[in-house]
């Protein structure tokens, strides 16, 4: 369960997010959409306990944040912009340090692994690897201790219509995880959403359940 | 605790072994330093008081390289992310950067002393090479625990480069006063004596009021 209510954030005098409330029940997924500098992604990161709400209150996982953050960090995955590896560390190395850090065993790096399709290619440095083969290793991180929120940017950035489907059993629907999406496609997006949040200008533009979403919302928030 | 360190440490080792961002560049500044001290006292040897003022200034800038560079890959390639994520103690990160800061300076001084003793100093080190070695772990371990505090203050800041050093140097001041005046008779031409025990005793609670402080606000520098 997630839950907001009239939560704000500031970076100096511009607002971010303004009072954004909303309520996701436990194994749903929650979109949401809006044009860049829209508070995308601060609203995941004040979910993820990387950024503190400067109004509002925020509940995770019945935990409030940021004063029990401790008690729901381990129990998040977070996919967002930056893939969250080392560059010079292969990818294999980089699944071995996180899994230190979050008390899993070392055999799951493998499964991980192999369920993105990246088994093959898990000894060499993530620098030497194509986009897509990064954010193959970044969804195999953000899952890696079976988290039960699941928090992504725009997942399917740079992957390939056979690695969507690699990868869609890990973060998709299938899952099972109560799961935010930021996305920019109305389609897929909408698809894949119980609820759908419009932001704009860090304001709720938007907030429905997808089943009524009507044709032409999504796109007005980005005019 | 010890697990969380474990991990830290030796993903902090192998990026350092992969990159040779720190350690190598912290001894070439160093040898070069001694090179220009060389020339610039235009003297070829020196010793005792003047001995340990060139030893230590120069060991303090070269450390400052180091500093620099301690969260630079966490910074940029997201592991404070990682790491904040991770249901872990968060003073982890200072214990496990200030090991790593520590085994580069230990490492780099194995190049940067001897090449002192080579390029510079007139008596030999051999004699007060163990007491030299124990004001050396004092002095490093108040570098490290300040090192690591001020690295992990400045590299949330645009201007890191220039506040790291800013910020480092006063702090490091005390420590570059005891350990030069505890090096001082041991590097001393005539009769090597040993390090006046006040000095060693004011970098060890040196040291230890800084580990303290460190360890009570390095939380809140990771804090949003």
């Amino acid at each position: 369960m997630i839950q907001l209510s009239r939560v704000g954030r500031r970076y100096g005098e511009r607002e971010a997010l303004r009072d954004v409330s909303l309520s996701l029940p436990t194994g749903q997924t929650l979109v949401v959409f809006g044009p860049n500098g829209a508070g995308k992604t601060t609203l995941l990161r004040i979910l993820a306990t990387l950024l503190r709400p400067h109004t509002g209150e925020v509940r995770v996982l019945e935990k409030q944040l940021p004063a029990q953050g401790w008690a729901v960090r381990g129990r998040i995955g977070l996919l967002g912009h930056e893939p969250l590896l080392y560059r010079e560390l292969s990818a294999a190395e980089n699944l071995r340090f996180h899994a230190r850090l979050h008390g899993v065993a070392e055999s799951r790096v493998a499964e991980v692994l192999d369920a993105v399709g990246m088994k093959d290619r898990a000894s060499e440095a993530v620098k030497t690897l194509s986009r897509g083969m990064v954010q193959r290793v970044a969804v195999a991180r953000a899952v890696l201790h079976e988290p039960e929120v699941l928090l992504l940017d725009e997942p399917y950035a740079n992957l390939d219509p056979a690695a969507r489907e690699q990868v869609a059993g890990l973060i998709g629907a299938q899952s099972g995880c109560t799961r935010v999406v930021c996305s920019h496609d109305p389609g897929g997006g909408v698809a894949e959403a119980d609820m759908v949040l419009g932001l704009r200008e860090g304001r709720m533009a938007l907030l429905k359940a997808a089943s009524d979403v009507q044709e032409g919302e999504i796109a007005e928030l980005y005019r | 605790m010890r697990r969380t360190v474990g991990a830290l440490l030796r993903k902090e080792f192998l990026v350092e072994l992969r990159t040779l961002e720190s350690v190598p560049g912290m001894a070439l500044f160093a040898v070069s330093t001694f090179v220009v001290f060389h020339f610039a006292l235009d003297a070829t040897s020196v010793n005792g008081k003047e001995a340990a003022g060139v030893l230590w200034v120069t060991l303090l800038f070269a450390a400052m390289l180091g500093v620099n560079r301690l969260f630079v890959a966490d910074a940029e390639q997201g592991g404070f992310d990682a790491f904040l994520l991770a249901p872990v103690d968060r003073s982890a990160l200072l214990i496990a950067k200030a090991l790593a800061l520590l085994a580069y300076l230990a490492v780099f001084e194995l190049v940067a002393v001897p090449a002192f003793g080579l390029l510079l100093l007139e008596p030999s080190l051999g004699q007060s090479m163990p007491d030299l070695l124990g004001v050396l772990a004092l002095a490093d371990l108040g570098i490290a625990v300040i090192g690591t505090l001020v690295a992990a203050l400045a590299v949330q800041t645009r201007a890191r480069d220039l506040l790291g050093p800013l910020l480092a140097l006063p702090l490091l001041v005390p420590i570059v006063i005891g350990a030069a005046k505890a090096s001082a008779p041991l590097l001393a031409i005539t009769a090597p004596g040993a390090s006046p025990a006040r000095w060693l005793l004011g970098l060890g609670l040196y040291d230890l009021v800084f580990g303290l402080i460190a360890y009570a606000v390095f939380d809140f520098l990771l804090e949003d």
